[in-house]
């Protein structure tokens, strides 16, 4: 069974100032089995983004129908852990205290949720700043604490909504390398929105390209290159070229329309 | 810094008031007013030793008795404080989390605000008799509308972001509000409390002048009336010295309880 199913999904929103309709996404179907990583490309304001929340369960489609292992998607849940854009950390908690923010909101014991955030804490290579407040650490610092607080929860599912976008270059590289090391040993199942090719090729097994206005999945291509990934290797720059062509040919289909 | 420059550091604070002092005693030693009418800073230090320990009894009735009228006021604004943090901070939560209590009690509590707690008194008073009570209830009116008002802003600008990261870790809606939205207000709810501290101050001795028969606005407003301006002068030195001190409590707390803004201002932590 796949671990996320969507089908017929389709997002609208309605413009009240305006009185307009926006049609974010149209009749998206994609479905994901487990394990899997899947990276969703495409142009800013494709609506990956609303997909995602739609899997997080913060926004609800217009039409179709999304579940996760199963069961119908409603409300945010933990069976669901999400990595945002901007870390959104506590920053009156220190460091420990976010990785394990879902124990807390629980009940658990101060000693009990000490010793399972620190696996997390080690896990995404932070031990020595567990007390650290998220004011006192680099962007990158701050997305491995979100990351370790998604992991925490051991979800089925872990969503990330361009974790890496305001890093710079050198800081983003080693956190791909990070976390695809992370979903090796952690095994789960990553739905991971980006805009960068790059980044998409370097991460995903599976690339979904998709198109702007309304937001439809154009191709969905596998990935089966070796990783480590090489992104100077032919095979890499073959699919890099293919991925391009469909979003330029995307482009000049709009544009042909629009004329 | 030198050993030097921080005396001279040190010297920064105490000279303007010592320069003040000095120019009030030589001034009012001049004989340009009557002594009466501006009591010299040495004699209001006098007048004051005598209401604090019992000196000489220039004071009469009030030697040795400042401590307790300390108490009295302390004890009204302790009182209405509390009543104000609570009912404040209770309903900023309630209004600036639920659109709907937003509706019903926010219009109704904002055409009671602009009311000066003052015009109060005369209920206050047929309301509550001559006593403790009429003072705690202009006191709680002083300080719950500050603290009211700076919870709900401190409530409805916290980061929606948060709250969407508690959801998605599985917290209910009061989760979300005990480990999210108020830890979020704080700042804007000690704000709040800082500035209800000043009022709760200002309305007691008012309460104390009119309503109430002790503390230390009582004494202020009894010495008026037998020409003691030194001790009129005694009692607001005591009142400010009340309202520095509680205020300077609450900073304390707030240093403890936002400790993790440390290092969110300008400069860095200092």
């Amino acid at each position: 069974m796949a671990a996320i199913d969507i089908s017929g999904v389709s997002k609208i929103f309605t413009d009240r100032k305006r009185n307009a309709d926006v049609t974010a996404l149209s009749e998206i179907n994609l479905s994901i089995a487990r394990n899997e990583f899947v990276c969703l490309l495409g142009p800013s304001g494709c609506g990956k983004s609303t997909l995602l929340n739609m899997i997080a369960g913060f926004e609800q489609p217009s039409a179709g129908s999304i579940t996760v292992d199963g069961r119908p998607v409603t409300a945010p849940g933990a069976d669901r852990g999400v990595v945002f854009q901007h870390a959104n950390l506590m920053p009156w908690l220190p460091v420990w205290e976010n990785v394990a923010f879902h124990l807390l909101l629980g009940g658990g014991q101060k000693a009990e949720r000490r010793a399972r955030a620190q696996v997390y804490i080690d896990m995404v290579g932070l031990t020595g700043f567990e007390n650290h407040y998220p004011s006192e650490l680099s962007g990158g610092m701050n997305q491995r604490v979100g990351i370790a607080r998604a992991l925490l929860m051991n979800p089925q599912v872990i969503l990330m909504d361009e974790p890496f976008g305001a890093l710079d270059e050198q800081t983003r590289m080693d956190m791909q390398t990070e976390l695809v090391r992370i979903w090796q040993q952690h095994q789960g199942t990553i739905v991971f929105v980006t805009h960068g090719i790059d980044e998409a090729l370097t991460l995903g097994t599976h690339v979904a390209v998709m198109s702007a206005r309304p937001g439809r999945i154009v191709e969905i291509i596998p990935i089966d290159l070796a990783r480590p990934r090489d992104i100077t290797s032919p095979q890499f720059n073959a699919l890099k070229r293919h991925i391009l062509a469909l979003l330029r040919g995307e482009k000049a289909e709009q544009e042909r329309a629009s004329a | 810094m030198t050993p030097a420059l921080l005396q001279l550091r040190k010297l920064d604070r105490t000279i303007v008031p010592v320069l003040v002092l000095a120019g009030w005693e030589i001034f009012s030693r001049s004989g340009t007013l009557p002594a009466a009418l501006l009591p010299a800073p040495s004699t209001v230090v006098w007048a004051w030793a005598d209401w604090l320990v019992g000196t000489d009894g220039n004071t009469q009735t009030y030697s040795g008795h400042w401590f307790a009228d300390m108490l009295a006021s302390l004890s009204r604004v302790a009182a209405g404080f509390a009543i104000a943090t609570v009912l404040g901070v209770a309903l900023g939560v309630a209004i600036g989390w639920s659109r709907k209590t937003e509706i019903v009690i926010e219009p109704t509590l904002q055409m009671l605000r602009p009311i000066p707690p003052v015009s109060w008194i005369p209920l206050a008073i047929i309301w509550f008799g001559i006593a403790n009570k009429p003072a705690i209830f202009l006191v709680f009116l002083g300080a719950f509308f500050p603290i009211l008002l700076n919870t709900i802003h401190g409530v409805k600008t916290c980061d929606r972001n948060l709250i969407r990261a508690g959801a998605m870790v599985g917290g209910s809606e009061r989760k979300l509000l005990r480990y999210i939205v108020l830890p979020a207000a704080m700042p804007s709810i000690f704000a709040g409390l800082r500035i209800g501290i000043g009022s709760a101050w200002m309305l007691t001795v008012t309460a104390e002048m009119v309503a109430v028969k002790s503390g230390l606005g009582y004494v202020l407003w009894d010495s008026y009336y037998f020409l003691r301006y030194d001790l009129v002068l005694a009692a607001m030195a005591s009142i400010g010295l009340l309202g520095f001190c509680s205020d300077l409590v609450i900073r304390t707390v707030m240093a403890r309880v936002l400790h993790w803004q440390r290092n969110t201002t300008l400069r860095g932590g200092e």
